[in-house]
């Protein structure tokens, strides 16, 4: 650098980084004129919606912390809409997804499950039959949970303004006094872990939406992660910093939300993920990366480096989560962002998702 | 997967990465354009950069299709989108790019009839199935899709469908790359060659790049391990004063190409006099407008196309960068007027092109150069 005329160039190069990251530092403002579907997908624009509309006109500490779950008194909260398409899918339905949806948000939360309530939107000329299976399936994934339906509602609306069927679901939980769970909690050196196999769920409702021509028997994950959360409490106790299912956006959203909230970095060996050689292959010819493809039953844990092992073990023990692998850890720099060691042996960023995960044509 | 695995082998990537830091001499430092938005893809997911020695630099090219379609061809397709009985189909990273005041994803908020395909075909199926409507497909890419396009148009007119027309805007990527190779500033060393528009134009179209203008060129596939002994290739023709065309990617692209989509597109497509290029401006024979067998499916024809000209602001220097002339930040709008979120050029639109990858990692970029 001793070359005079290198320096304003690196002065201004200097400025520039400055200015990007004044603005990428700032509450996002929401000043789209219309909502599109980008808004719903769990990206950079839902995360502006939220930031920029919800949490100012709403306020409250509680919502300003924007986990999955909030506490209300001495309980945590939550809620949770589906309008999935197809309704039924391998592996699931809506209704098992309404309660399962609702039951992780707790979990995660580090909080047991106690009851939902259940709203129903209907479109006019709904089959019985196609609302009598739901209805099962909702009361069969609540005893499987361990949750009482106490409370629901039914609106139906003209036939067209509503794709079938539409359901709420809200719960309660008791906060888990094993642990002390939130973002702030992240520190460098911290073990992430993976409870099992990812993208699952995305790729299943994909393919059965039979858009592409392409089969493979990849079911949905669908399930509740209580069991798994309640056996990371006993066995990480205090040491287990924080949890998130990676739902709508997969691990990487979920990654990259933490990130910015804990000012940390985090980096994952992508090697070490676990994939399912089905999903692999459909991203593959898709060319999506599973790690932005929706989980319905996979939660991502920070763990105390010296616990990580325990815990760990422990995941394994569970039904259903015998491929929970550790994939990376969290470090300091760059503070915000996920870098990701690839499977060939270069580094990149692993960006937030912009928009749905669409398929590349070339 | 097998066949591809083989393709992604760590260890053998390491091996390539040593022989290439052998490969250069240390005090010079190199730029080397990889031509296409799939090589570009494949070098940001396997993170091939990062085994590159640091005075190797790699130029995005011009080469993502959906990032050159100007602000005024959005304008026209979304103006299409919006007439009365259209279902306007596309891709669906087309969904994105932006017009001059919205994108077709805004448009279809807006109750635009705007569906996503995955191929020309699926397009051609809406309309045998909906024969009320009219169907527009806007037709993207290089020479890669756009034998895609001429079958679906064979087909369309073997039918007799009458309700399918094609809004066609695929470009060729020679014209591009001499546009900027006449350039007198142009700074780059090599070229790693577009192997998907290889396999339909085979390697011959490349050959003017050593000929005339002394640069190797290595026709790449698209795997981690493909990119680099390409780089490798190059490297090493630059080393021994060597330019002409290697064909790396030999396993699928042929020397003389695919005889019958060459034949396909001469059917159904004639050159375009001119065609813009979202911040490259205006470049003489570089795109396809359907021919005059086709007219009937052509949509420019059958509905009245604004085909109003959304100038680029004059500040935008895509052009300076992609040649690699000066860097991301040394653009007069770059992070102020042009941002991921209101990209004005191909290189911010893409979330690969070099500014949007300097915008959204630059501090991270900066700190692998260091070190």
């Amino acid at each position: 650098m001793s070359d005079v005329g290198q320096k304003p160039a690196v002065g201004r190069e200097e400025r520039i980084l400055g200015i990007i990251e004044t603005a990428r530092a700032k509450r996002p403002r929401f000043k789209d004129p219309a909502i599109t579907m980008s808004h719903g997908a769990g990206g950079k624009a839902t995360q502006t919606l939220i930031e920029g509309l919800f949490v100012p006109a709403y306020g409250g500490t509680t919502l300003e912390a924007m986990g999955d779950a909030g506490a209300a008194g001495d309980m945590v909260m939550t809620t949770d809409s589906f309008v999935v398409k197809p309704l039924r899918f391998p592996g699931g339905s809506i209704g098992e997804l309404a309660v399962n949806g609702t039951v992780n948000d707790l979990a995660v939360a580090g909080a047991r499950p106690l009851a939902l309530t259940v709203a129903m939107i209907l479109e006019e000329g709904l089959d019985s039959g196609v609302l009598r299976a739901e209805v099962e399936a909702i009361a069969l994934a609540a005893a499987a949970a361990g949750v009482e339906i106490v409370a629901g509602d039914t609106k139906v609306v003209e036939r067209g303004h509503a794709d079938q069927m539409y359901l709420a679901t809200t719960g309660v939980g008791r906060p888990d006094p094993r642990g002390r769970l939130a973002p702030q909690n992240l520190r460098p050196g911290d073990k992430v872990l993976l409870s099992g196999s990812i993208g699952e769920h995305g790729t299943a409702i994909m393919l059965a939406r039979g858009e592409f021509e392409l089969e493979a028997a990849v079911e949905s994950d669908t399930r509740s992660l209580w069991p798994v959360a309640d056996a990371l409490l006993e066995a990480a106790g205090p040491g287990l910093r924080c949890m998130r299912d990676a739902t709508r956006g997969g691990v990487a959203s979920v990654l990259n939300e933490l990130a910015r909230a804990s000012h940390v970095a985090m980096v994952v060996r992508e090697a070490n993920v676990p994939v399912d050689p089905l999903v692999a292959g459909a991203a593959e010819i898709l060319g999506i990366d599973p790690m932005y493809v929706a989980n319905e039953g996979k939660l991502v844990a920070f763990v105390a480096p010296e616990l990580a092992d325990a815990a760990l073990a422990a995941m394994r023990a569970v039904d259903g989560c015998e491929a929970a692998a550790e994939i990376g850890e969290v470090r300091t720099e760059p503070p915000g962002m996920v870098l990701v060691e690839t499977s060939f042996g270069g580094r990149r960023v692993m960006d937030q998702l912009v928009g749905d995960p669409l398929p590349r044509i070339c | 997967m097998k066949y591809v695995d083989e393709y992604r082998d760590a260890e053998l990537g390491r091996a390539l990465s040593t022989e290439i830091a052998a490969a250069v001499e240390p005090g010079r430092h190199y730029k080397i354009m990889e031509v296409c938005g799939g090589h570009t893809h494949a070098i940001y997911k396997y993170g091939i950069d990062d085994l590159l020695p640091p005075n190797v630099e790699l130029v995005h090219g011009p080469g993502c299709p959906v990032c050159v379609i100007p602000m005024g061809r959005v304008d026209d397709g979304i103006a299409l989108a919006r007439e009365p009985g259209v279902i306007f189909t596309c891709f669906g990273d087309m969904l994105r790019i932006p017009g001059s005041s919205e994108s077709l994803q805004d448009a279809k908020a807006g109750g635009a009839d705007v569906r996503m395909v995955y191929s020309p075909l699926d397009a051609l199926r809406i309309a045998r199935s909906e024969p009320d409507r009219h169907v527009v497909f806007f037709a993207i890419g290089f020479e890669t899709t756009a034998p895609s396009t001429a079958l679906t148009l064979k087909r369309a007119k073997a039918e007799g469908i009458e309700n399918f027309s094609v809004m066609c805007s695929h470009v060729t990527i020679v014209p591009p790359l001499k546009a900027l190779l006449e350039s007198p500033d142009l700074r780059l060393d090599g070229f790693v060659g577009p192997g998907h528009v290889a396999t339909i134009v085979g390697a011959r179209p490349f050959e003017f790049i050593p000929a005339d203008y002394g640069k190797p060129v290595v026709i790449s596939g698209f795997e981690p391990l493909d990119v680099l002994q390409s780089i490798l290739m190059i490297l090493r023709q630059i080393g021994s004063g060597d330019a002409r065309v290697e064909n790396q990617y030999k396993r699928v692209v042929p020397h003389e190409g695919n005889q019958r989509a060459l034949e396909a597109l001469a059917e159904v497509f004639v050159l375009r006099p001119h065609f813009e290029w979202r911040g490259l401006g205006f470049i003489s024979q570089s795109a396809l407008a359907l021919s005059e067998a086709y007219a009937e499916f052509d949509s420019e024809r059958r509905f009245v196309v604004p085909g109003v000209r959304v100038a680029d602001p004059k500040a935008c220097q895509c052009g300076e960068v992609l040649k690699g002339v000066i860097k991301p930040w040394e653009c007069k709008v770059f992070g102020t007027a042009c941002t991921p979120e209101h990209a004005i050029g191909t290189c911010m639109v893409s979330p690969e092109g070099a500014c949007a990858a300097y915008y959204n990692y630059g501090r991270f970029a900066r700190e692998k150069q260091v070190v």
